[in-house]
């Protein structure tokens, strides 16, 4: 080993600038992508119209209603709030429910293993992924225009809008299913059916139910709001109390929601721990 | 047991003990395991009854509201024929100049938002990882803080923004800006937690102070996985941009509500059809950037 002097490095660096600095087209690649990032950044910022004066009379609006929210205050609204979460949480269950189901057999559809034929695969992945495009909220508003107002549109929002992500997650786990078990209930004599229910199903079943536990917390979040289109729950009793600027009672249906789904967060982490080492077993 | 009495003389006395008291083991293990099973399917025909009554759904509902929904979702889309068929497309797409630019403003919405939000994260992320902060506290009031701007669902904070900040995409990239400072600082945090903690001790051992220690230990080690979950949030954030005009906080949303509440029925799937094709665009160019970044990662590693 031998030790080198800042001189020694500052010689080196002048006599082959190529080695200390990246190609050319490369460095010039990089400031391109820096630049338009920055200009994409720029322009948007301009177009929407952000300026340090909006932000700080914002702000002071937003400390304004802040001041206005504190003591959160249920009025005497608290039983008809509680009711509106069961709500919520019904929705939010139904629908995830409704979507698993309907989407198992897509799943199987979906499965390159199961499906061989690629152009039918790449065509239902891509027809899968296309619905994903589409925000809850939109579903929302479609299904309580189709059946009217009410929970029941936002469980079918909720059923519709999961249940072609559910296919692909669903696809995707039994894609990656191990071929042993399987082959192994065909070489003792076992139908197709056999081959699914006893060497596929109990490998994706945990995964499948991992997922669907995982979507319920989400779609939880996500029925908070439906309601703001009229789709039933908490999000039409959030949104009224907004619209006449009773930000106390606002403020306390937003805590409500806060607890609601950190306490179902909680369980359904539990849930969701148990089966994933019941699957791998004991570490 | 029956079984086990018959083999008896096969059996040294001990093994039988022994074997007796593994297939007494067994059993229990089965019973308690069938407990929970009939535990958990307890509590899900408790839900599913409850969630039934509570949301009045029912099957003659169900039966007459999905071809309902079919009926309106195939009454959106416009009579096209073959011999006027631009013509007929010219109609559908009447307002498309007007739709493409509110879907630039959607898109851009996602974007100022996920960047704006995603910077702020970054900053907080490293007093929300456990193994770089030794203050308790700053780290506990660190993760609530971050849990905070998460669980509010992203349209609440844009009803009270719309109120704040006025009408407009400005409320709506707020909006986004916060829910996302929530969600990404909690993945960036939980990727600052699985870096390898020895370029950390190296650099705290040529004396480098905090912040030195984020820049030149951590945020090397942790970039790759930013700029994933920095794409993944990108196209998160678009789609729920397209929602946030419902409640006048700019995009398409907007332009899609009046549709739906005035029975435009073309107009609907006009829009929704362009929104599906740019959110997949952006979709697909964002996963191609993460696979690519992803991979470069993995090519690095090894």
């Amino acid at each position: 080993m031998t030790a080198i002097t800042h001189g020694e490095l500052a010689r080196l660096k002048r006599n082959n600038p190529d080695l200390f600095q990246r190609p050319l087209p490369v460095r010039l690649r990089n400031w391109g992508l820096w630049a338009s990032f920055l200009g994409v950044m720029a322009f948007g910022l301009w177009w929407v119209d952000a300026n340090p004066m909006r932000v700080i009379e914002g702000l002071n609006k937003l400390g304004l209603l802040v001041r206005l929210m504190i003591p959160p205050h249920p009025g005497d609204g608290f039983w008809e709030y509680s009711y509106a979460m069961l709500e919520t949480l019904g929705m939010a269950f139904l629908g995830t429910l409704i979507a698993a189901v309907v989407a198992v057999p897509l799943g199987f559809l979906g499965a390159k293993n199961v499906m061989p034929n690629w152009l039918f695969h790449f065509t239902l992945r891509r027809f899968y992924d296309g619905f994903r495009g589409i925000d809850g909220l939109v579903w929302a508003l479609i299904f309580v225009s189709a059946v009217g107002l009410g929970p029941f549109a936002g469980v079918l929002a909720i059923a519709v809008g999961d249940v072609m992500i559910f296919a692909k997650l669903f696809a995707e786990a039994i894609e990656n299913v191990d071929r042993k078990p399987v082959e192994g209930v065909r070489a003792s004599g076992g139908s197709t059916v056999h081959a699914m229910r006893l060497g596929v199903l109990p490998q994706v079943f945990p995964v499948m139910v991992s997922h669907v536990l995982y979507f319920f917390e989400s779609n939880v979040r996500s029925a908070t709001i439906l309601g703001i289109v009229g789709a039933g729950g908490i999000g039409l009793q959030l949104s009224d109390r907004i619209r006449i600027n009773n930000w106390q009672e606002a403020a306390f249906i937003i805590l409500m929601i806060l607890v609601t789904v950190a306490v179902i967060d909680n369980l359904s982490r539990r849930i969701r721990m148990k089966i994933i080492n019941a699957d791998t077993g004991p570490k | 047991m029956s079984t086990l009495e018959r083999a008896a003389g096969r059996f040294a006395a001990g093994q039988l003990e022994r074997l007796r008291s593994f297939e007494r083991r067994y059993g229990e293990e089965r019973a308690r395991k069938r407990l929970w099973t009939a535990l958990y399917a307890a509590l899900f025909t408790v839900a599913l009854i409850g969630s039934i009554v509570v949301s009045d759904f029912n099957l003659p509902g169900l039966m007459s509201g999905l071809p309902k929904a079919w009926a309106y979702i195939v009454g959106t889309l416009p009579r096209l024929s073959f011999e006027t068929f631009g013509a007929d497309m010219a109609n559908w797409y009447w307002g498309l100049q007007y739709w493409l630019r509110l879907l630039v403003e959607t898109v851009l919405m996602g974007f100022v938002g996920t960047v704006l939000g995603g910077s702020v994260a970054l900053l907080l992320c490293f007093s929300a990882s456990r193994n770089l902060v030794e203050r308790t506290w700053i780290y506990i009031a660190a993760r609530r803080s971050l849990e905070f701007c998460r669980t509010v669902p992203e349209l609440v904070f844009a009803l009270i923004f719309v109120f704040a900040f006025g009408l407009g995409p400005f409320a709506g990239v707020l909006a986004i800006a916060v829910h996302t400072v929530g969600s990404l600082g909690k993945l960036f945090a939980e990727v600052n937690e699985n870096v390898d903690p020895r370029p950390i001790e190296g650099v705290r051992a040529a004396g480098g102070n905090w912040p030195m220690l984020m820049r030149l230990a951590v945020v090397p080690q942790a970039l790759p996985n930013y700029a994933s979950y920095f794409l993944l949030r990108l196209e998160i954030n678009v789609r729920g941009a397209s929602a946030l005009g419902i409640v006048g906080a700019g995009g398409i949303g907007q332009e899609l509500y009046v549709a739906i509440r005035q029975f435009e029925y073309t107009d609907i799937s006009a829009i929704m059809l362009l929104l599906i094709a740019t959110v997949s665009i952006i979709d697909i160019t964002c996963e191609s950037i993460r696979h690519r970044l992803i991979g470069q990662d993995l090519k690095q590693g090894f």
